[in-house]
C-alpha cells in the first residue's frame, strides 16, 4: 500500500530520466545512505569495520567496475584482481615517488592507470568473445601477477615483495581510525556509484548494451564496436583500479602481489553474476552474499551446533561454510539467473499492485 | 501525392558477392532514385538479404560498383554507412533485447549525441541537455508508431508485430535517407500488415525517406512499391515497374517454374 506510484506525474522529460523515477524509491535510497554516513558509525564496532564494512564497500566498488564490462557491456573478465593491482600499485608509486602527491590524486591517478592498462587488455575483445575473451583476460591476471612480482621498481625495491603505506591525509585529515576509513570508502563508493549510474542512463551505457545484447544491429546503427568495448574496459577498469588502490592503503596498508591474484579475479566475476548483471544495485547485493555470508556462516554454524548439542570443529566449520556458499550460489542462480537485483526488481513490482494480482 | 521521385541516390553497378566458391550475387545493376519505394523480391535464396548487406556495408562484394549520390562509395563499414543516412531493420528481429523500447529507439540516435564520457558521467551540461532533446526526438517517433504505451518495457517481452514496430522506429531515430526494410512483414497478420504499411507509405511521405523493401507478401509488393526488382539465385531477373515485373515472363518462371 504504502508503495505506489499512483499521482506521481511526470510533466518534463528531464523529471521522467531521473535516477528514481518512483518517489518512495529516492527516498529509500536517501534513507539508507544517510543511514550509512551517520548511523552505522555510531553503532559499528572496530571489528564490523575491519572485517566487514570496509571489505563490503571496496570489494562492491569493484564489483561496479566489473559489472560495467561484463554485465553491461557482455565483455567477460578474468583480470579484475589484476586491474586491482595496478591501481594499488600504480596508486603506490604515485605517492612515494612524488612529493606531497595527495592520497585522493594518487588513488585516482592508479585508477587512470589501470584504465590504461585495461584499454590495453581489451584489445582482444575486438576479435573474440565469451569464453575466449575470458581466456586472454585471464592473460592480463597472470602477466601482473608476475610483473609485480618480479619486476623490482614496482615494488620500490623491497626486498620481501611488500610494500606499505602509512599515514594517509586527506586536507590534513589523517586517515587512521577504522571509522575515518570506512566514511573515506563510502564516499568513494556513493560518487561511484553515482558516476556508474550517470553512464549508463546515457548514451555510453545504451551503446555498451547495444554491443552486449546485438552487436551487428548496433554496428548498423552506427556505433563503433572498437570504441564502445574499449571505452567499458577504460572505464570498468578505472572503478576496478580505484577499488585496487583503496584496498591497498586504506584496507590492506601493506599486501604483497597475492592479494590481487586470480582467486580475487573469480570472486569479483561471481559477485556481478549472483548480484545481477546489468544492476547498480546488483553489484552491492553481490559484494554483500559473497563478503558477508562466509562470515555469517563462519559464526553461525558454531552457534547452531552447540544448540543442537554438538561441537563442531574449527576445520568441519571452514569445510561446511564453503559447502553451504557453494550450494547457495547454485540454489539462486537456479531460482533466479539474473541475480539477487533481479528478485529484488520483482518483487518491487509485486509490492506496486500489492494487493492485488495484476 | 505530394511526393517527387528524385535523382539516382544509390547506383549499385555489377555488383558480384561470393562467399568462398558460392556466388551470392552475380553481376547485379540497378539504381534507387531519391524518396521512392523500392522493391526487393525473388524466391529464397535468391540474394535479396545479401543485397541489403552489401548496400550498407556489411559484406563487401568482390566485384562491383556503388555510387552514393554520384560519389563512389570505397570499402566501407556498417556504423560509416549508418553516418551517411542508411539504416536498416532485420528479417529476424535484432532489437536490443534487455532493453526498453525507449532505450532501443534512443540508440538510434547514438550518432547525433557529440557529449563525451565525462559529461555524461557527471550527468551535467551538454550531456544532460542532449538527452533531453534526442529524447524530445524518440517521443515523436514513438508517437507516429503508436507505441506510447509501451515504451518503458523490456522489448524482450513484446509480441513479434510489435517488436517489428519498435525495429522500425529505431531505424527511424536515425533519421535516415535510405531505410532497408528486410521483410517488415513477414509472419504478420493482416491487420498487423495493413498497420506496417501505413507506417512505410507515411514514413515515406511525411518524410521523404527513400525506402528499399524486401517482402514476400506480392500483394504488398505491387502495392506500395514504385520499383521492383526481381532477383533469382543471385542473379537480377527483372526490374521495372510493379505491373511489367509480373507481366515478364522470367518472373513468372522463377515463381512458378517452368511448367507454367
Amino acid at each position: 500500500m504504502l508503495y505506489r506510484e499512483n499521482g506521481q506525474f511526470k510533466t518534463t522529460y528531464a523529471a521522467d530520466q531521473q535516477i528514481f523515477t518512483i518517489t518512495q524509491d529516492k527516498w529509500f535510497v536517501i534513507a539508507v545512505i544517510a543511514f550509512a554516513f551517520i548511523g552505522v558509525p555510531m553503532i559499528a564496532d572496530e571489528y564490523m569495520f575491519r572485517a566487514i564494512l570496509i571489505p563490503f564497500l571496496i570489494l562492491a566498488l569493484a564489483a561496479l567496475g566489473v559489472n560495467l564490462l561484463v554485465g553491461y557491456c557482455g565483455q567477460i573478465t578474468l583480470g579484475a584482481g589484476a586491474f586491482m593491482a595496478v591501481g594499488a600499485y600504480a596508486a603506490y608509486n604515485f605517492q612515494i615517488r612524488i612529493d606531497g602527491m595527495p592520497l585522493i590524486a594518487a588513488v585516482l591517478l592508479g585508477g587512470l592507470t589501470s584504465a590504461g592498462i585495461g584499454i590495453i587488455f581489451g584489445i582482444p575483445s575486438l576479435r573474440v568473445r565469451g569464453l575466449y575473451l575470458a581466456v586472454a583476460t585471464l592473460a592480463a591476471q597472470f602477466f601482473c601477477d608476475w610483473a609485480f612480482l618480479r619486476i623490482q621498481w614496482f615494488t620500490n625495491n623491497s626486498s620481501s615483495g611488500s610494500v606499505s603505506i602509512s599515514n594517509l591525509q586527506v586536507f590534513g585529515w589523517t586517515i587512521d581510525a577504522p571509522v575515518e576509513k570506512y566514511l573515506f570508502c563510502l564516499v568513494f563508493i556513493v560518487l561511484f556509484a553515482l558516476l556508474a549510474k550517470n553512464l549508463t542512463r546515457a548514451t555510453m551505457g545504451r551503446q555498451w548494451m547495444a554491443i552486449r545484447d546485438m552487436d551487428v544491429a548496433a554496428e548498423v546503427i552506427g556505433i563503433r564496436p572498437m570504441y564502445a568495448k574499449l571505452s567499458a574496459f577504460a572505464v570498468s577498469s578505472f572503478f576496478v583500479g580505484v577499488a585496487g588502490a583503496l584496498w591497498g592503503f586504506v584496507h590492506l596498508g601493506s599486501w604483497e602481489p597475492a592479494a590481487f591474484s586470480v582467486d580475487r579475479s573469480f570472486q569479483l566475476l561471481f559477485m556481478v553474476i549472483i548480484g545481477g548483471m546489468g544492476s547498480i544495485f546488483g553489484s552491492f547485493i553481490g559484494a554483500a552474499f559473497i563478503v558477508i555470508l562466509p562470515i555469517f556462516l563462519n559464526q553461525f554454524l558454531p552457534a547452531l551446533g552447540s544448540i543442537v548439542g554438538v561441537t563442531i570443529s574449527t576445520a568441519a566449520v571452514s569445510h561446511a561454510e564453503l559447502i553451504i556458499f557453494g550450494s547457495l550460489i547454485v540454489f539462486f542462480l537456479i531460482v533466479e539467473p539474473h541475480g539477487l537485483a533481479r528478485l529484488w526488481a520483482i518483487a518491487k513490482e509485486k509490492l506496486r499492485l500489492w494487493p492485488f494480482p495484476h | 501525392m505530394s511526393r517527387k521521385i528524385g535523382d539516382v541516390i544509390l547506383d549499385l553497378q555489377n555488383i558480384s558477392l561470393r562467399f568462398g566458391g558460392v556466388k551470392a550475387l552475380t553481376d547485379i545493376s540497378f539504381d534507387i532514385r531519391e524518396h521512392e519505394v523500392r522493391a526487393i523480391i525473388g524466391p529464397n535464396g535468391a540474394g535479396k538479404s545479401s543485397m541489403l548487406n552489401v548496400i550498407n556495408g556489411v559484406y563487401h562484394p568482390q566485384d562491383g560498383k556503388i555510387m552514393f549520390r554520384g560519389v563512389e562509395r570505397k570499402k566501407m563499414e556498417p556504423h560509416l554507412a549508418a553516418k551517411q543516412g542508411i539504416s536498416r531493420t532485420f528479417q529476424n528481429i535484432a532489437l536490443f533485447k534487455g532493453m526498453s523500447v525507449l532505450d532501443n529507439i534512443m540508440t538510434g540516435r547514438t550518432l547525433k549525441i557529440k557529449s563525451n564520457l565525462l559529461l555524461q558521467a557527471l550527468w551535467i551540461g551538454p550531456a544532460r541537455n542532449e538527452e533531453i532533446a534526442h529524447r524530445r526526438k524518440v517521443e515523436e517517433i514513438i508517437d507516429f508508431l503508436e507505441i506510447q504505451h509501451i515504451r518503458k518495457t523490456p522489448v524482450g517481452r513484446l509480441p513479434y508485430g510489435l517488436q517489428k514496430r519498435v525495429d522500425l522506429g529505431r531505424a527511424l531515430a536515425m533519421e535516415p535517407q535510405i531505410l532497408l526494410l528486410d521483410e517488415p512483414m513477414a509472419g504478420m497478420n493482416v491487420e498487423e500488415k495493413q498497420d506496417m504499411c501505413r507506417f512505410i507509405l507515411d514514413v515515406n511521405d511525411h518524410f521523404g525517406t527513400t525506402i528499399v523493401l524486401i517482402e514476400h507478401d506480392m500483394g504488398v509488393v505491387m502495392d506500395i512499391s514504385d520499383r521492383v526488382v526481381v532477383l533469382d539465385y543471385g542473379k537480377k531477373i527483372g526490374d521495372g515497374l510493379p505491373d511489367e515485373v509480373r507481366a515478364s515472363p522470367e518472373v513468372i518462371k522463377a515463381y512458378l517454374g517452368a511448367g507454367h
